[in-house]
């Protein structure tokens, strides 16, 4: 029963991360290696605004916007560039957003282990929520903060106006335009939604485990979650979180647990091997990169 | 590349002989960066050869990198291999691991190819930190420097000329490469496959061939770096090397051989011009620590602003220049 409650906790955890890929993706057709380190500068805005207050309920709201504001600055002044540029130029920048990124924090934050739960007086407690099965109550937090994202993203993406333009701009740029639709705004809005969705799993988890840069691995390891799932699914976003999350506490549990981070990357491997487009991803959006 | 003007001539000239004057003018420090730098060289061209001719995205360098350092010391180490058996051996790992490598690329593209050598690099490196932990030397493991007739290679003076050599011949290696068959098999399939397939170029075979000879020199000059330093640790081969060597192919030029160099000089040096740099601001005396943290921020502006403002790199700069020179 642990194990279960284990799975589904870090499921959770990838699923919340891996959105973030899968939004960028499925409107922008781009590939976003930062969004580990994004997700990071998120918890680190958490930190900073901790600094200044003590009230969870102020520290919280205020860093999540600051890192929605972030993502669209991020779009409107580096990726923007980018469009047009070739899959790889697209990609590195990504990269060196990262590095330049993880840089930055460090300089201003120390690469210390620090614990933002500490000024805001959060204490996490151990919850039963299974027979025989015990979380932290942050992490069940993150559950249901998770559940509520998604429900959120799908009900946004089918039935709000900017939703719908959001589907149209990632399935056929061209024709978006065409018909009036701010493309560059709708980027800049999908890499607003990414890094704060990612942010909010950064918070969560510094919350619970403290943080430093090691932050920076999970978040490229709910990579593989979104790519099993199919790169532009948001459900398949979420049954591949399931699916790497489960092999992962298994083998670690029954294996070897210096295999923690290299089996979404196993699986990853298998998926590409097997079905390139993921479980749920379209067939076409493979030729198109 | 073949136009012999006195201008191109006097430039070869000097830098030969500069290259030659070195070990006799440069003090022991700089002569470990300029060893350092041909290491970055020989890397930095297999990784061209594949990205920057053949077209094939790789994320996984630094993996390759690791697999002939770690050949090299485990055959140092389990049946005290010498150099001339652990390189060839180191080679052969590599050439194998880029098939390995190379066979998603005959189904994928773009993104999904840089993934899955990404993917592989993560297990590279797992099946090394692996072996550390198993045989317990956890810290890494050591490696006897090279002994040729009874003379040890220990210190950068006398691993200069070794490098130097090294480098020259695969620089040399990778330019009649290009100008066969199989490199404008690999022009034509950087292009447009269907054309290059339609040529009657058997692209499934080039690209393959263009992982496995990357991927050989690749692990070959991982093997040298583990000889170079004598030690071997899987510590050094983390993904942020296989963003240097993305970045020196980047911000030297892509398609350019000259670019391999000139960028694998640039990311070799930039870390030292920073520490020098830093020692100069009164600001940063306590500050030690950062230098780390300042080396990857300037690192990543830097990779942005060629991205950005000069994709064709630095050999472009020097294009442009050129052609100016030219008009005039």
């Amino acid at each position: 029963m642990q194990l279960v409650a284990n799975i589904i906790v870090l499921s959770a955890i990838y699923a919340l991360i891996s959105c973030g890929y899968v939004l960028i993706y499925r409107v922008s057709r781009v590939l976003n290696l930062a969004h580990g380190e994004l997700m990071m500068v998120g918890a680190y805005l958490l930190l900073m605004t901790a600094s200044f207050t003590s009230n969870p309920m102020v520290a919280i709201p205020v860093a999540a916007i600051l890192s929605l504001t972030m993502g669209a600055l991020v779009y409107l002044l580096l990726m923007r560039r980018m469009t047009g540029e070739s899959v790889l130029a697209a990609i590195l920048t990504t990269i060196a957003l990262g590095i330049l990124l993880r840089g930055l924090i460090v300089i201003f934050f120390s690469a210390a282990h620090q614990y933002p739960a500490v000024p805001l007086g959060i204490h996490s407690s151990s919850v039963q929520v299974l027979p025989g099965a015990r979380i932290s109550s942050l992490s069940l937090i993150l559950v249901i903060v998770t559940a509520l994202v998604y429900a959120s993203l799908f009900a946004f993406l089918r039935l709000s106006r900017w939703g719908l333009r959001m589907r149209a701009a990632g399935q056929n740029p061209l024709l978006a335009a065409q018909r009036g639709i701010n493309l560059h705004g709708i980027y800049a809005m999908v890499w607003a939604i990414a890094m704060f969705t990612g942010s909010v799993a950064g918070m969560l988890i510094s919350l619970d485990a403290g943080l430093d840069q090691t932050l920076i691995m999970i978040g490229l390891k709910a990579f593989p979650a979104a790519l099993v799932g199919g790169l532009d699914s948001l459900l398949g976003a979420l049954i591949g979180s399931l699916i790497v999350a489960a092999a992962e506490v298994l083998l670690i549990q029954y294996v070897n647990p210096l295999l923690a981070d290299v089996v979404p990357f196993l699986i990853l491997i298998v998926m590409l091997v097997v079905r390139p487009w993921g479980l749920f991803g379209t067939r076409e959006a493979l030729d198109r990169v | 590349m073949s136009d012999l003007s006195p201008m191109r001539v006097v430039t070869a000239l000097v830098a030969i002989a500069a290259l030659i004057a070195l070990p006799f003018l440069a003090s022991g420090a700089t002569l470990d960066i300029a060893n350092q730098i041909l290491l970055a060289t020989i890397g930095a061209i297999a990784l061209m050869l594949l990205t920057g001719f053949a077209g094939q995205i790789s994320l996984g360098h630094a993996g390759l990198l690791a697999a002939g350092a770690f050949t090299a010391g485990i055959l140092a180490q389990e049946i005290a291999a010498p150099f001339w058996i652990g390189i060839p051996a180191a080679a052969l790992t590599g050439a194998l691991l880029g098939v390995i490598f190379g066979l998603p690329s005959l189904r994928l593209r773009g993104i999904y190819l840089a993934v899955s050598t990404l993917a592989l690099h993560f297990l590279v490196v797992y099946v090394g930190g692996e072996y550390e932990t198993r045989r317990g030397f956890s810290t890494g493991i050591l490696i006897d420097p090279p002994v040729v007739f009874g003379f040890e290679f220990w210190d950068p003076v006398a691993w200069y000329p070794v490098l130097l050599v090294v480098a020259v011949l695969v620089w040399l290696l990778a330019r009649n490469l290009l100008r066969s068959r199989t490199g404008r098999a690999w022009a034509a399939i950087h292009d447009t496959e269907p054309v290059a397939a339609a040529l009657g170029i058997n692209v499934a075979r080039t690209k393959l061939w263009a992982f496995v000879i990357s991927s050989a020199i690749t692990a070959m000059a991982g093997a040298l770096f583990a000889y170079y330093r004598g030690f071997v640790s899987i510590e050094a081969f983390s993904l942020f090397v296989t963003i240097q060597y993305v970045a020196m192919i980047i911000i030297g030029g892509m398609g350019s051989l000259l670019g391999a160099v000139l960028g694998a000089a640039f990311v070799t040096i930039l870390p030292h011009a920073i520490e020098a740099a830093s020692g100069v601001l009164p600001s940063s005396g306590g500050l030690a620590g950062s230098i780390f943290a300042m080396n990857y921020a300037a690192f990543g502006l830097i990779m942005i602003a060629f991205l950005v403002f000069e994709p064709g790199g630095l050999v472009g700069i020097l294009r442009r220049i050129g052609g100016k020179r030219g008009t005039r």
